[in-house]
């Protein structure tokens, strides 16, 4: 199936951005949605109105249309304009890739409530936010729909420094069964991809390194590679983004049309670990 | 449609249990048509506790030719999965025809429903000899063979195993199924341990979690009767409703082709780096 709709929150790079090309390749058209601002709480650069208009580019230049729209996806009336302005131009979405998301790295002792919400706010409620503007469209359409979710491996197995994180990604999990079994009698399929380590910007940046290397004074991507890796029955440090495109690409094909309410790992096996 | 995926299989050699017919034969042909040859193992007899028919030697030669239409080479072998020394005998002799072995899909199983106070231990001892040691003597076999093959074309992963669970048996667990669960359920166990041990290796080890599947094992009289005891002949027609009300989506099961489509997923490049994962195609049947 090819000629689609498709929205996907955080698509400015990394992740959003590997997913939004590859449907560019198949012909669809991809609402390419997100926030291009730093955010106070969040300890590393965000992406920017380039690297946003930079996606948009490529997913023009692989073959399918777009259309870049800046909106923060904690705000639900913001993301009701989006998704009208979406489907005013190219019809009724009908794959949403809800992908945006932060990370920050803390003891949970020095969790402050502001941090709390900084997380919680867009991996949790910025992700219903997006379903729930989605919703009313897709179920008026009356043709099904494919919603994927980003969590995390980190929602399923314990990892310390990251308790807002984890429990935001654990909730998905949560909104992922809920929602299947919800919606499937409307055939719109909802699953959850839960990568590992991913090498984008999330993951590279200094404290990040230093959490992961305590016993170094300033450590950089090469003194982490072989912690990460070591986590990882597969004896890789992280995934490629394209590699979780290549399950979002197969969730959202008619290959999966009975697979939903699905948890996939993309972790190298990290979970079972 | 999907992708176009064709060739992305070309040059690796496959293992399918329990080809003969149903799942086994989907994923058969749908390797080959994705460039893989295939060996295409099945008891092709009667299995004494089961109340459907085995797949027989016409079975799997169907698959066989259907193999070959679909542009791939085929070597078939008649094996009990149960019997170690002869499963070894013939994977070994069709990896050594067809030079190698690069996917391994153990996919040979028995179901049946029987309530605990009338299953016999014959019952339960059969189901764990086929669906449970089956799977690992499946694995025992090729993994000396998966070792040879290595890592030398740039591609990191020497070799990738699925092992067929259930949706019903591996992550939930309904009643009258005791043996099937304790076998599915030890399948994922089988698998996640494999997944860890294997992983240094380069072998990706994965369980596929298929719900209600359309082949000979589930649509039977026994099913029939098993599910609606209040009719005197009960057929497919009175089953539809019953087997719909287990899932989310609209459908009262799933078709081999679905089956096939995972797994053809979980064992290509696309996959490279998901090991130890359980993968549902259950229309939302274990997410309630």
């Amino acid at each position: 199936m090819t000629g689609r709709v498709v929205l996907v929150t955080g698509a400015a790079r990394g992740q959003g951005r590997s997913h939004s090309v590859r449907f560019g390749e198949r012909g669809d058209s991809v609402i390419a949605l997100d926030l291009c601002a730093d955010l106070p709480l969040v300890p590393y650069e965000q992406s920017t109105r380039d690297d946003l208009d930079e996606t948009v580019a490529l997913i023009e230049a692989a073959g399918g249309s777009a259309l870049g729209i800046v909106a923060d996806v904690r705000d639900a009336d913001a993301m009701a304009s989006a998704v009208a302005r979406g489907t005013e131009a190219f019809g009724p979405i009908q794959v949403v890739c809800a992908n945006a998301g932060v990370i920050q790295l803390k003891p949970a002792n020095e969790i402050t409530p502001q941090d709390w919400s900084a997380v919680i706010d867009v991996n949790l409620t910025g992700t219903w936010n997006t379903i729930s503007a989605v919703l009313p469209g897709m179920t008026a359409a009356g043709q099904g729909g494919c919603l994927v979710i980003t969590g995390s491996v980190a929602a399923l197995k314990g990892t310390p420094g990251m308790a807002h994180y984890a429990a935001s990604k654990c909730a998905l999990v949560g909104l992922t069964r809920t929602l299947a079994t919800e919606l499937g009698p409307l055939n719109i399929r909802v699953n959850c991809v839960a990568p590992t380590m991913v090498d984008t910007e999330m993951l590279h940046w200094p404290d990040a390194y230093a959490l992961f290397r305590p016993d170094l004074d300033s450590p950089d991507r090469d003194d982490v590679i072989p912690v990460f890796a070591a986590g990882h029955p597969l004896g890789v440090p992280w995934v490629d983004p394209v590699d979780v495109t290549e399950v979002v690409e197969w969730l959202a094909s008619d290959e999966a049309r009975y697979v939903t309410g699905t948890v996939i790992p993309v972790d190298a096996g990290a979970l079972i670990a | 449609m999907s992708g176009d995926h064709s060739g992305e299989l070309a040059g690796r050699v496959a293992l399918v249990t329990g080809a003969a017919r149903g799942q086994g034969r989907a994923i058969s042909v749908l390797l080959a048509a994705r460039g893989a040859a295939v060996i295409a193992v099945d008891l092709c007899a009667e299995i004494g506790s089961t109340e459907y028919h085995g797949a027989t030697q016409a079975d799997l030669d169907e698959t066989a030719s259907q193999i070959r239409a679909a542009g791939s080479m085929a070597c078939t072998a008649v094996a009990d999965v149960r019997d170690l020394p002869t499963l070894q005998g013939v994977v070994s002799q069709a990896c050594a025809e067809l030079g190698g072995l690069d996917i391994v899909v153990a996919n040979a199983g028995i179901a049946g429903g029987v309530p605990i106070e009338h299953m016999s231990a014959s019952t339960w001892q059969e189901m764990v000899d086929v669906n449970l040691t089956g799977a690992w003597n499946t694995v025992k076999a090729s993994v000396p063979i998966l070792f040879d093959r290595g890592t030398g074309t740039g591609n990191p992963i020497a070799g990738t195993i699925v092992l067929t669970s259930s949706a019903n048996g591996g992550l939930k667990a309904p009643p009258n199924l005791s043996h099937y669960s304790a076998a599915k359920h030890g399948v994922v166990g089988l698998m996640r341990s494999l997944a860890n041990e294997l992983g240094p290796r380069g072998i990706r080890v994965n369980t596929i979690h298929p719900t209600a599947v359309a082949t000979d094992m589930l649509l039977n009289d026994a099913t029939y009767r098993l599910f609606r005891p209040d009719l005197e002949q009960p057929g497919i027609a009175d089953v539809v409703d019953l087997f719909s009300g287990f899932h989310s989506l609209r459908t009262p099961w799933i078709e081999p082709i679905d089956v096939a489509y995972a797994v053809a997923f979980l064992v290509s490049d696309r996959a490279r780096y998901l090991t130890g994962v359980s993968l549902a195609v259950d229309a939302g049947l274990s997410a309630r």
